[in-house]
């Protein structure tokens, strides 16, 4: 809403309690970028993907690019078909992005909002190994930009039921993360003392992210969603020992540092 | 400068009322001018432990709520001079407690005395926010096992986010860890926490270390202060507490099991 129109808004609104306020966000979604119609062949992918990381997807809203298809011959999309399929699997369709007139027209008529660009880089579909038809959909993050912020830097502990996120870059603590504590960076995590809570790196979906600390005795750690909970202590020769983790090919290792 | 102290732990009954009478009574001893606020509203232990409860007429929340000044609410204590007793009420709950009219009353005892002692209620929701709000300094009160110190520790969290300093942005509570219910007999066999392993996970300076013993019991029963029975270890531990508080440099005792001898073991410590 620009300026004028929310002072009009306001004016109109003067003496009344109002029910609500309108504001601008920024938000994450994962983009769907159709390169069939087909909808067996997608229920199907899409099914086996999302069986990779059920938490993470369930319920997440999800834009449907169908930049794709333009030059294909099926530019025609039944989204009243493909919306009810995401549902079906637990995906909450919310818009659409690239659409051609008409096909506008279909996603208003499924109830589908229409977004504009998107991130301003266009995505790069990255090759994903374990589904191997050129044809099948791929979800990506659209948002994942390489952590350009600066560091932040924290010197306090960081106590149960705290939480830190340094968003867009990497998180240094020279403090201890304690039990219950969760400490998240879109890049990487630096701890230069004891982690004994939870450290997620890549939040965003950055797969090159690590986290590293002096001291393994962490409740869980995750690189890009790929996390690992430690229920039990984690084997000896990584419990209380400077490491490393990072992912090797979507595998998440804990190496030690010396 | 009036100095703002609150007793708080997270978890109940790991001695915060106990300390905050022994502790309040111990500054008033050393001749400083002391109140003690019961802020566990609802419940109302300070009064007992001090041994005040019949002579409860008016209470915070009277003070609160503008019903009573707070020269009618403050009990004398009948141990020491310096020390006076603000009791929470029975009949009201935490709700009563608001950050405006706590901070008025704050103020009122500043003209008056050098040290406030805020006894928080256990939890983390309103009494305990509205006891740490306006501190200065902070006793965070720790059994010697699990999860007494990971409340601990989220409470350090509270301290450290959601207090007056914290939202002024100006220098932080000053924290202390005082250690009760310590068993060094029982730490030694690996049954409790160890003194350092409290201390390595909660990372702030230690006050002091109260021994677990029958005298506090006694003492809470009998509505006299464990401070005052100078013959027991907990006694002396919390006189060294104070002393440390006001910064003079006592070598921590009571850490290390003693071999009972023949006799003392027949009759007690």
């Amino acid at each position: 809403m620009n300026q004028s129109i929310r002072e009009d808004f306001k004016k109109n609104n003067r003496g009344k309690e109002l029910a609500f306020d309108i504001k601008g966000s920024v938000f994450t979604l994962t983009v769907l970028c159709l390169k069939n119609t087909d909808r067996t062949m997608i229920e199907t992918a899409l099914s086996e993907h999302l069986a990779l990381a059920p938490r993470f997807f369930h319920n997440a809203p999800v834009v449907i690019d169908v930049k794709e298809l333009q030059n294909s011959a099926t530019s025609d999309v039944d989204f009243a078909s493909l919306t009810a399929l995401l549902r079906k699997l637990h995906l909450v369709p919310v818009g659409v992005r690239h659409a051609t007139p008409e096909q506008q027209d279909a996603a208003i008529a499924a109830g589908l909002a229409i977004l504009q660009g998107g991130s301003k880089s266009e995505p790069i579909v990255a090759p994903r190994p374990q589904i191997n038809t050129d044809t099948a959909p791929v979800l990506q993050t659209a948002a994942t930009p390489a952590p350009t912020a600066a560091a932040k830097i924290v010197h306090q502990p960081v106590r149960s039921g705290q939480q830190i996120y340094a968003k867009g870059g990497d998180l240094v603590l020279l403090a201890p993360v304690n039990a219950g504590a969760e400490v998240l960076a879109d890049g990487n995590i630096h701890i230069y003392a004891p982690l004994r809570g939870r450290a997620l790196a890549g939040v965003a979906g950055d797969m090159n992210a690590r986290v590293f600390t002096h001291s393994l005795e962490a409740e869980l750690v995750s690189v890009a969603g790929h996390y690992r909970i430690f229920e039990q202590q984690p084997a000896a020769d990584v419990h209380g020992k400077p490491v490393q983790i990072y992912l090797d090919n979507e595998r998440l290792i804990i190496a030690p540092l010396i | 400068m009036t100095k703002v102290i609150v007793v708080t732990s997270g978890k109940g009954g790991v001695g915060k009322t106990t300390s905050s009478s022994s502790f309040a009574s111990g500054l008033a001893l050393r001749g400083h001018k002391t109140a003690v606020i019961d802020f566990d509203v609802g419940l109302r232990n300070l009064d007992l432990i001090m041994g005040c409860e019949r002579r409860v007429v008016y209470d915070f929340v009277n003070v609160i709520n503008g019903e009573a000044t707070l020269k009618q609410a403050l009990i004398k204590d009948k141990h020491c001079d310096n020390l006076f007793v603000l009791p929470a009420s029975q009949t009201r709950d935490k709700d009563a407690l608001d950050k405006e009219n706590v901070g008025r009353v704050i103020n009122e005892l500043r003209d008056s005395f050098d040290f406030i002692v805020c006894d928080s209620p256990a939890g983390i929701e309103k009494g305990a926010l509205m006891a740490l709000y306006y501190a200065d300094e902070a006793l965070i009160v720790t059994n010697p096992e699990v999860s007494s110190v990971r409340d601990s520790d989220r409470i350090l969290g509270i301290l450290a986010a959601k207090s007056k300093r914290a939202e002024d942005g100006i220098e932080p509570i000053k924290e202390h860890l005082l250690i009760t219910r310590y068993s060094p007999r029982r730490a030694a066999a690996g049954e409790m926490l160890s003194v350092p392993d409290v201390q390595e996970i909660l990372s702030i300076p230690l006050l002091g270390v109260i021994p677990e013993t029958e005298a506090v019991l006694q003492a809470s029963n009998a509505g006299i202060p464990v401070i005052h029975d100078i013959e027991s270890n907990a006694g002396q531990a919390y006189r060294d507490v104070v002393a440390r508080f006001l910064g003079e440099d006592v070598p921590m005792r009571f850490l290390t099991a003693d071999k009972k001898g023949f006799f003392s073991r027949l009759f007690g410590a």
